[in-house]
């Protein structure tokens, strides 16, 4: 099938400093992934295309990018998914430094804000495992999930309109800790999201929620932080 | 303007290995990681079904049962004493894991879980085992979140998107390396007294592959340009249960789990080939039951694939046949909820990717280049060794896949690789910083980011007669066709013929991209010399040995020859040609044997 790909593109440094679109008309099957498009574009039109990429089938979190006003995993979206006009743009509420390419750094920032390790210096006297149920274990599965590709974040209008907030992925990774039964310092990681940029910047839009590439029920994690936060409980 | 840096210790990589070894050694000494990709984006994060460990939290399991396991597995190529370290340590090592918050599944005791894998049996039974420690089926991605957020709590100093270009030696000891910053494009001079390589792997080299794009062999070809030996490159892994062209993983722990593998006919063949252990035979002897398959016309519909069936009702079937019961002695039975629960990932990917939904429906699979056996020769402690006597090189050390310890021999078993880095990114890491502790900075060369401008001026300067997706896609097919799965002296002296021509043709490759900032252009222009170069290596020492062992599986010698062949093989890139020499084997307790499953 033919398909039209229209790629934003900006890269000062060679002159292209107001944000433009290149078009091209590739023929495609319908089970190429949007990735593969860019590829062919890089490879045998124009190599300047700029993004970032390695394991190309959604794990690693390298290529999140607005694909036809959607965020996606231009590697986990597929021709078929998403019709034969094709717009791809980098994620919103980051500084683009080159066609796809924004800083991260703000969002790696906001991920190491709230101790995203396990806090727990007690190791059983035999040296062995602690020991978890199955139940405790799922408690907190669905937020062990997430590959910090900001997905979730750079769909978020709240993020979109104040990038103090923490934002949703960093949420989630607090999340993973904080109902994880062997963590003994969910009160600290409660207090930081308590702040003005944490939680409580949440307007539960639900874009994250449909962003996220994993499936994560962001927003429902983000409900649970809140609720710990009123309740102070943790079930 | 080329910037300069001093660390005691400068680790290249930060995937499982690297990130080990960034803990270790930053535990005594100024450590620093530099990683082309953000740590979290490292293959490690892509490992699905498990780390080998016999914690034996189900059943009966021995650290010894591992290790006959791994040395039959290797088919005996591996060093005998670094399995047995390695297989030792796993337990603790497994447990550390645990202590350092890695959310592994767990059993009803609320121990970590554990599931059966490829070629790990009980010794006695001769039994497949429940070994592979897991979480879910993305075990390799919380080894690598875990691994990172303790990066993170120990204040590792990390530097983020530079690509090592070059490794800087002087009067033979490693004492720094030279790293493009990608968002700058300026490079930078890191001077050290101890640099530890743990860049992963190189099976971009192939066409079908489960390996992400960032998988161009660095690791392989840069260290060679400064004389170093690659060992055993010949012994490349391809995983019989890649999705049909697209070659993602589909993990061991399918089967593991009771997935059976079937033909056109809808027989499960695996009982021709391996009547003991069938699914869960090891890796090379599985992938070539299904290219004999498919040779003889039963891939589906005539088809280069087969069927990977996990569909509850055919897991059952099996299991009764096969009178498979659970470690509490009920028989065993698996709903649609199980697989979902136990596979959630691969079920995601089939439908992602397939339109296949896995308790429905059968997965189409074919064999998909996967795991490097062979790399940077080290001892069980990350040294790198340089020579036939095992000499030590002052300041270089290596983890991970990119080294070659060898603890995988001529083929690794599944969940090895995940322990293989934890272990040995460890020893890397203390050693380097034991190494730094007792030893002063070496002399820095005063050009010594002139090698690494060079290669990339050249690559700015060429006119562009030649396309370097031309020369990726020739170098693929030619990889995959003739240095693959089967292999005969005359394809691979073809391949080999094919790869000292594209190294010329390289010459000749230009880009688009002049720039500075994030010149992917240039970088992945250079890796793509990287991959010939490995892909040259590779040719060369599997047009070398006359024999068939592990993944090396040649059709003009189809048997094992211990008499002749029972070494490593090292080899050396120098203007251009390959030299080939070998070293032995260490053998311990067992005395190779014939290998069947
Ligand atoms: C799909 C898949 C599933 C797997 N499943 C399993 C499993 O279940 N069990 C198992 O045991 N094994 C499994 N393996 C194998 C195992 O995951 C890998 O062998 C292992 O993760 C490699 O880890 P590493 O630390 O050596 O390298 P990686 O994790 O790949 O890290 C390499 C690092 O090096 C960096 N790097 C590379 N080149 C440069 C350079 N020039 N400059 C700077 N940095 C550089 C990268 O940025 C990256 O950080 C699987 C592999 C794949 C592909
Ligand atoms: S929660 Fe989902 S969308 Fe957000 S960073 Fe994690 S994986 Fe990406
Ligand atoms: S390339 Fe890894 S998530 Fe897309």
């Amino acid at each position: 099938m033919e398909v039209n790909l229209r790629i934003f593109r900006y890269n000062p440094e060679a002159g292209r400093n107001k944000p433009s679109y290149d078009n091209y008309t590739l023929e495609a099957d319908p089970t190429d992934r949007v990735l593969d498009l860019l590829e062919l574009v890089k490879s045998y039109h124009d190599g300047t295309l700029s993004f970032r990429r390695s394991c190309a089938h959604g794990v690693c979190g390298s290529d999140a990018m607005r694909i036809n006003g959607r965020n996606y995993l231009a590697c986990k979206v597929l021709v078929q998914d998403v019709g034969n006009n094709i717009t791809v743009e980098p994620i919103l509420g980051m500084q683009i430094i080159k066609d796809m390419i924004v800083d991260m750094e703000p969002f790696f920032e906001s991920y190491r804000s709230i101790s995203p390790f396990l806090v727990n210096d007690e190791i059983p006297e035999d040296g062995k495992e602690r020991l978890q149920t199955i139940e405790q274990r799922e408690r907190f599965d669905d937020t062990t999930k997430c590959i910090l590709c900001a997905a979730c974040t750079t769909s978020c209008p709240s993020f979109w309109s104040n990038d103090e907030f923490v934002g949703p992925a960093t949420i989630v990774n607090a999340h993973r800790f904080i109902f994880d039964s062997r963590d003994t310092a969910p009160e600290k990681r409660l207090d930081i999201l308590n702040e003005e940029s944490g939680a409580w910047k949440c307007r539960t839009a639900f874009n994250c929620t449909q962003a996220c590439p994993r499936e994560i029920h962001v927003t429902q994690a983000i409900a649970e932080v809140k609720n710990a936060l009123t309740t102070g409980r943790l079930d | 303007m080329t910037q300069h840096h001093q660390h005691e210790v400068v680790i290249v990589g930060a995937g499982g290995a690297g990130l080990m070894a960034a803990l270790y050694a930053s535990r005594g000494a100024d450590t620093a990681v530099l990683s082309k990709l953000y740590p979290t984006r490292s293959h490690t994060g892509t490992a699905q079904g498990g780390i080998g460990a016999a914690l034996g939290n189900l059943e009966e399991d021995r650290a010894d049962w591992h290790t006959f396991d791994t040395v039959k597995g290797s088919d005996y190529l591996g060093d005998q004493d670094a399995i047995e370290f390695m297989c030792q340590e796993a337990v603790p090592v497994v447990y550390e894991l645990e202590h350092m918050g890695l959310p592994f599944s767990r059993t009803d005791e609320g121990r970590i879980a554990q599931r059966r894998f490829g070629g790990h049996t009980n010794n006695e039974t001769k039994q497949p085992v429940l070994r592979a420690a897991y979480a879910a089926d993305r075990t390799g991605h919380m080894i690598l979140q875990t691994l990172y957020q303790q990066c993170i709590k120990n204040e590792v100093n990390f530097y983020d998107e530079f690509q090592v270009l070059d490794l800087i030696v002087d009067n033979g000891k490693a004492v720094g390396v030279v790293a493009a910053e990608l968002a700058t494009g300026e490079l930078h001079v890191f001077h050290t007294k101890a640099v530890v390589f743990a860049t992963g792997g190189h099976g971009r080299v192939w066409e079908v592959t489960s390996n992400a794009y960032a998988y161009t062999g660095d690791g392989v070809a840069i260290p060679m340009r400064k004389g170093i030996p690659m060992e055993d490159m010949e012994f490349f892994q391809f995983h019989p249960t890649g999705i049909a062209k697209l070659g993602i993983l589909i993990t061991e722990g399918v089967r593991g789990e009771g997935g059976v593998l079937l033909n056109n006919d809808g027989d499960r063949f695996m009982d021709v080939y391996a009547p003991t252990v069938k699914d869960l035979a090891s890796r090379d002897v599985v992938s070539r039951a299904m290219f004999l398959e498919m040779r003889e016309g039963r891939g589906i519909n005539g088809q280069r694939y087969m069927h990977l069936d996990v569909r509850p009702e055919t897991v059952n079937k099996y299991a009764e046949l096969d009178k498979r019961i659970n470690p509490d002695g009920s028989e065993y039975r698996v709903t649609a909820e199980d697989i979902l629960g136990k596979l959630p990932d691969i079920v995601d990917f089939t439908r992602t990717y397939l339109g296949v939904d896995p308790v429905k429906q059968p997965m189409p699979v074919q064999p998909t280049a996967h795991y490097a056996m062979g790399g940077i020769p080290t001892t069980q402690y990350g040294e790198v060794v340089i020579d036939t006597k095992s000499t030590i090189m002052p300041g270089f050390y290596a983890a991970g896949e990119v080294a070659c310890v060898s603890v995988h021999g001529a083929n690794r078993l599944g969940t090895n690789s995940l322990l293989d880095l934890v272990v040995f990114g460890k020893q890397a890491g203390l050693r380097a910083a034991e190494y730094a502790n007792g030893t002063e900075y070496g002399k820095l060369p005063d050009d010594a980011a002139d090698f690494t401008r060079q290669q990339l001026d050249a690559i700015l300067n060429n006119k562009g007669e030649e396309k370097a997706a031309d020369i990726a896609n020739e170098m693929k097919e030619t990889m995959t066709d003739k240095v693959g799965v089967f292999r005969t002296e005359e394809g691979m002296a073809e391949a080999f013929e094919k790869m000292l021509e594209l190294k010329e043709r390289y010459q000749h490759v230009g880009v688009d991209d002049h720039g500075k900032v994030f010149n992917t252009d240039l970088l992945n222009t250079w890796e793509l010399g990287c991959l010939i170069d490995s892909a040259i290596v590779t040719a060369k020492c599997a047009l070398d040995r006359k024999e068939s062992r592990g993944a090396h599986a040649r059709e003009d010698f189809p048997k094992r020859n211990d008499d002749e062949w029972l070494k490593h093989t090292l080899a050396w890139l120098k203007d251009g040609k390959v030299e080939v020499d070998y070293k032995p084997v260490k053998i311990t307790k067992y005395e190779p044997m014939e290998r069947v499953y």
